[in-house]
């Protein structure tokens, strides 16, 4: 063995070993720097959200466009999935002759978590990335830059009344959610699996409580901030054009779902421990 | 720069970089009262820039920048300098959701919280000075032709008086006679308001028509400044290629 193939000591200079290291610390700040903008960028349009000037006539239109203008797409969504519920509890429940309970399980699937976050999820797409391509373009064609010259803050005109509509109208959205997902899941059971309607409607009414309600609604709120907060975001810092703008739409649909599905997990078992 | 009057605006040894891309090199600049300045140079050279900084849309690394004698150094001195400055963008930026109108009132009516009707008058008195009819004010920014537009963003620039304006590339993709135009409305109503002007551009037609002076930036830096009547014989062998438009010369082209 010759004094060059010899093991040696660990040596930490050696680029070739820190190289993978590099790369996970610089992974690890950039993510770290994102939190940070993100966390930022949230707290200021959400001080803009409490405190004057709201510009009330901003936010009644992005009501109508967030909130009204889903409602088609919510309520798609809920139905099927309220119809799809009631098979699949069915046949699972049949399995320890529990058949009786498709209505009290999909009236609390559906108001505790299928509704929000089924909901949530359909407006990430629709709305979070309307938002981001909307505020993306008129990043990239000055607009923002017009809006500061004439001393308006972005944050106050812009992204103000497009979260206090997201916070607004997603649980109004989720309430009808509630409701045509219930629908959907009694079409199927009197429909299909022979259940009497007005036995089914009487259990789904007599099992769910406010809580079940409260708790689908108050996600509905969370998520409704997030979708139109990571929309904004994303929108804002989008440069370089076309292919910015769209990149800033999908990276706003992908960072809302994802966060609607942790904050979910997360508001759950808040929930769970205080008894909501 | 030596200035009989007080400045309305200055900007001292200002540098800025994106990146390791060094764009401003130490640029100093002073505009009097009332007067137009031009500045021109190629693409690349920093202008926009240099106007970015001005108006804090970018924030430079070093040197000042001074607003009617008062040094512009937090939010609240942007926000002054704002108030008083309008701001032509080279595409116009209108907002695509408005209506021309509000638009064109856009800061009295979102920002200082003018009633509807009162605003709707005003943004079609100032539609009338750069030429555009009151059916106009209905129309979306989309409705509107590249003149128009340029037109219903002079209106928003002056709405507010203001003491300086600053025009980014005021007849860029216009045909000539629309670019004349354009050029004779910003010279009425700078003049009107007696206010001081800023502007960039490329166009020679448009230099010479708006500037009282002329400052040219190359590399970061303004290499020259001169009335407007001395371009032809500024003696800088930059001003002369960039103003008979040639390739060969001191400047390299941008591609």
């Amino acid at each position: 063995m010759t004094a060059a193939a010899e093991p040696t000591s660990v040596q930490p200079r050696d680029p070739v070993l820190l190289r993978p290291l590099r790369l996970i610390g610089r992974t690890v700040l950039g993510g770290l720097r994102e939190i940070g903008r993100i966390t930022a960028f949230s707290a200021r349009v959400l001080i803009a959200c409490v405190t004057p000037v709201i510009y009330l006539r901003e936010v009644l239109r992005q009501c109508l466009k967030v909130g009204y203008f889903s409602l088609p797409v919510v309520g798609l969504t809920a139905v099927f999935i309220g119809a799809a519920l009631a098979l699949n509890i069915h046949t699972g429940g049949s399995r320890f002759n529990a058949e009786q309970f498709v209505p009290n399980i999909v009236v609390l699937g559906i108001t505790r978590e299928l509704g929000p976050v089924l909901a949530g999820l359909m407006l990430a797409g629709r709305v979070s990335a309307g938002i981001a391509a909307e505020i993306g373009a008129m990043r990239v064609t000055e607009q923002i830059d017009a809006l500061l010259t004439l001393s308006a803050q972005p944050a106050r005109y812009l992204y103000a009344p497009r979260v206090i509509a997201g916070i607004l109208t997603l649980p109004l959205l989720v309430l009808v959610a509630d409701i045509i997902g219930v629908l959907g899941g009694y079409l199927v059971a009197v429909g299909a699996l022979d259940f009497n309607g007005s036995l089914y409607l009487k259990n789904s009414w007599a099992f769910v409580t406010g809580n079940d309600i409260w708790s689908g609604v108050i996600k509905a709120a969370v998520f409704g901030g997030i979708i139109s907060l990571m929309g904004c975001y994303q929108g804002d810092r989008s440069q370089g054009g076309a292919g910015g703008v769209g990149r800033a739409a999908t990276l706003a649909v992908v960072g809302a779902a994802v966060l609607i599905l942790a904050s979910n997990y997360i508001l759950t078992s808040l929930f769970v421990r205080i008894g909501l | 720069m030596n200035f009989s009057i007080k400045p309305i605006l200055e900007l001292r040894d200002v540098h800025k970089a994106f990146g390791p891309k060094q764009v401003l090199r130490g640029v100093d600049l002073a505009v009097a009262p009332g007067q137009s300045l031009v500045v021109i140079g190629g693409s690349g050279a920093g202008k926009s820039v240099t106007i970015k900084s001005a108006l804090g849309l970018v924030t430079p690394e070093k040197g000042e920048v001074f607003f009617d004698g008062e040094l512009v150094k937090n939010a609240k001195g942007i926000e002054a300098l704002r108030r008083r400055t309008g701001m032509l963008f080279q595409d116009g930026a209108l907002f695509d959701s408005l209506t021309v109108w509000e638009n064109v009132v856009f800061a009295p009516l979102y920002r200082d919280g003018m009633g509807r009707g009162q605003a709707n008058k005003l943004a079609i008195e100032n539609l009338a000075k750069v030429r555009l009819p009151a059916s106009a004010a209905e129309l979306r920014p989309s409705e509107l032709s590249g003149g128009m537009q340029k037109r219903v963003a002079l209106a928003r620039a002056i709405v507010a008086k203001p003491d300086l304006i600053f025009f980014d590339e005021p007849t860029t993709g216009l045909d000539p006679i629309t670019a004349d135009a354009v050029n004779n409305l910003i010279v009425e109503q700078v003049k009107a308001l007696g206010a001081a002007a800023v502007s960039i551009t490329h166009d020679m037609a448009s230099v010479r028509k708006i500037a009282d002076e002329v400052a040219m930036l190359h590399e970061g830096r303004i290499i020259w400044r001169g009335p407007v009547s001395k371009l032809d014989s500024s003696g800088s062998p930059h001003v002369d290629q960039f103003v008979n438009g040639r390739a060969e010369g001191p400047i390299k082209p941008a591609i």
